[in-house]
């Protein structure tokens, strides 16, 4: 990082000397698993960039809106409707769970077979490290799995800050009125906290940035397609996971900017391993910040990941919310019918999920799929054998994978994922 | 034209080398706290024409020399495959895991699953029972076998606490060979259903250095309702197989 943000760190309570080793940790990281990869777009940089001050830089923009009285909204789900946070001049910020920090604090209210998600949200928090929690108005929790809604409990005794969304377990039409009822809810606590109205006009605007966001996302996903891969399964994990950080506007523009590069690069031939290199989709848990561990074994194993689904990758950019609406209430509604059509794990039954993985297989021309379960992230780790058993009766190469931020597995990674790489180069698609 | 394979497992480096196709050398050294030095040292008598690395180890070498890897697993496959043509399923029980590995008629991996993180059930585990009865290894599965001693039960999996548990055992006036036998039992039952969740085809290859294990054999068979069929000397078939690979560009 280039400036000095100490005094910035220490006034939002960040535990300084704790806080420099995480950064020193995590440029380590960034260095050995981002920085030596071979050509890559010229697009990237302003990601690189992104991340290097993600600490930084960004925090000041945070910091100077809140100076300005604008909400920081801190989520952890991607069906937190990042609209009316929008709509309320809000900044919604995607909050730290992806790295093994703060272990020894989190355990101290958790359980130890807790999944590392949220643990890490914990620790993060605990530990005084991450400046954007420090920096929220309100954190939107939302009640996905057993393990996240209990944490809330003690994450809101901690903060004070914690607002849960009631997300149905199923999608039948009772379901859909409880969710719509949530998101009017979620949409009046907003007003409520700023003083500002939410009109058809700020709706229509706030969805218009999302979208284009979305859009961005979806070109990007759509690119990944081609054969050689124009890009990295690791630079299209960070783009999706600082889509979460990043001003949306300014997000949208440099992933635009970067999907122009890759039209050129596909249509040239030029890509980020040879044509033909065996191409993995990854399904399952998120991948939060800086959660690379799975993209850096599969991509350093001699394959190519060409696509994510999972709630930071498709579930979070995969439907389109553009039409137009009369009232404020219809909209609302409309919003919380989008955000139904995300296809999580929580939900009974959820055969959705199945088809856009099929899909994904399809469009994305993949050879193998790996199911990626953070241990003790139950729904994931169920539901990987209908997953398994969805894909061509369980005869599509398959690898389920078990893990979580440690590194102690890495061996045993590194042997199962190579040998499904040499298992997909044997196989027909090859 | 020589061709070598070497299998760097977390227990012991094992070493082949092929004269065309015959099987012309074999090796087996302790893997120790130097293992890149007694791979050299093994490949430094043996000289191969060529050589593919597999195995625990198998980065560490190839890092230092420009040696082709290939996972020990398809390497397992491979030579499976090689010695017993009808081979669809494999069980692999070496010094720190386990894995189950299914063919198909090409012989061409077609899934497989391994113990994660935790080491019970495998080779090492064994081990470290024998030593607490005061058995060798070598002999520990044919001791144990057929007794007519009473069977107990050992609970644990963990390797530290299946000690205290043969302890408690051993204090309650337990024969060390029915203690040993539950110890088996344990490590089959859990193999055998690892096996059961990958599928079990016939014919079933047993192979790592447990299945010189007799007693594993039978208990693993039993419950897998079949006979394995075992390599004459099973702790080389993975090297073996390593060394196969370097026949089919590309590696």
């Amino acid at each position: 990082m280039s400036n000095d943000y100490t005094e910035m760190w220490s006034s939002l309570g960040l535990n300084l000397q704790a806080h420099q080793g995480l950064l020193g940790v995590l440029s380590d990281a960034y260095q050995n698993i981002y920085l030596s990869q071979q050509g890559r777009p010229e697009g990237i940089k302003y990601f690189d960039f992104v991340i290097s001050e993600v600490h930084g830089q960004r925090i000041v923009e945070i910091v100077k809106k809140k100076m300005e009285g604008k909400p920081i909204i801190g989520t952890f789900c991607v069906y937190v409707p990042e609209e009316l946070i929008l709509a309320v001049d809000g900044v919604a910020v995607g909050l730290c769970a992806g790295a093994d920090v703060g272990t020894d604090e989190a355990e101290k209210y958790l359980p130890r077979t807790t999944c590392a998600l949220i643990k890490a949200f914990m620790g993060f928090k605990l530990a005084g490290l991450c400046p954007y929690v420090e920096s929220t108005d309100l954190i939107v929790g939302e009640t996905t799995c057993d393990g996240k809604k209990k944490a809330y409990e003690i994450l809101n005794e901690v903060t004070g800050k914690v607002y849960v969304m009631e997300l149905p377990n199923m999608k039948n039409d009772e379901s859909k009125i409880l969710w719509k009822k949530e998101v009017r809810k979620f949409a009046r606590k907003l007003s409520e906290i700023t003083g500002i109205e939410i009109t058809l006009e700020r709706l229509k605007e706030a969805s218009s940035i999302v979208n284009a966001k979305r859009k961005a996302l979806q070109r990007l996903s759509a690119l990944r397609s081609h054969d050689p891969a124009p890009i990295s399964g690791l630079d299209a994990l960070l783009i999706n996971q600082v889509s979460f950080y990043d001003d949306p506007v300014r997000f949208t523009s440099q992933v635009n900017g970067l999907c122009d590069e890759l039209e050129k690069r596909a249509k040239a031939g030029t890509g980020v391993a040879p044509k033909g290199t065996p191409r993995v989709l990854i399904s399952g848990s998120p991948m939060a910040i800086p959660n690379w561990k799975l993209h850096a074994v599969v991509e350093g194993s001699g394959a190519v990941v060409v696509g994510e689904e999972s709630c930071v990758g498709e579930r979070n950019f995969s439907t389109l919310f553009d039409r137009s609406f009369s009232s404020v209430d219809e909209t609302i509604d409309a919003i919380a019918d989008r955000y139904m059509t995300i296809n999580c794990a929580c939900f009974t039954p959820n055969n959705e999920r199945l088809g856009d993985i099929k899909s994904m297989i399809e469009k994305l021309h993949a050879h193998g799929l790996i199911h990626y379960a953070l241990q003790f992230c139950t729904p994931y780790m169920v539901e990987a054998y209908r997953v398994r058993q969805a894909i061509n009766g369980g005869r599509f190469p398959f690898l389920g994978i078990e893990t979580d931020y440690s590194m102690e597995d890495m061996g045993q990674l590194k042997t199962r994922i190579e040998a499904f790489v040499e298992m997909i180069k044997e196989g027909p698609h090859s | 034209m020589r061709i070598g394979g070497i299998d760097i497992g977390s227990r012991y480096i094992k070493h082949v080398v092929l004269d065309g196709s015959r099987l012309a050398e074999t090796y087996k050294v302790e893997t120790g706290y130097d293992p890149l030095t007694q791979c050299k040292d093994l490949i430094g008598a043996t000289r191969p024409d060529m050589l593919v690395a597999t195995g625990y180890g198998r980065h560490l070498i190839a890092n230092g020399g420009g040696i082709p890897t290939v996972t020990e697993i398809k390497a397992a496959a491979r030579g499976a495959r090689a010695l017993f043509p009808t081979c669809r399923t494999i069980i692999d029980i070496g010094g720190q895991d386990t894995k189950v590995i299914q063919i198909n008629d090409e012989g061409s991996v077609t899934t497989f699953e391994m113990n994660d993180r935790c080491a019970a059930g495998t080779g090492k585990f064994l081990e470290m029972m024998a030593r607490a009865l005061g058995f060798e290894i070598e002999n520990f599965g044919a001791s144990c076998e057929n007794n007519g001693y009473e069977q107990v039960t050992i609970n644990n999996l963990c390797a530290v606490f299946a000690e205290s548990e043969v302890i408690t055992l051993i204090s309650k006036g337990i024969r060390r060979e029915a203690i040993g036998a539950a110890l088996h039992r344990s490590i089959a039952s859990r193999v055998a259903s690892l096996a059961k969740r990958v599928g079990v085809t016939q014919d079933v290859v047993f192979t790592g250095g447990c299945a010189r294990n007799p007693c594993l054999k039978a208990m693993l068979g039993e419950r897998l309702g079949q006979d394995l069929l075992i390599a004459p000397n099973p702790d080389i078939l993975t090297a073996w197989g390593a060394a196969l690979c370097a026949k089919q560009p590309p590696i």
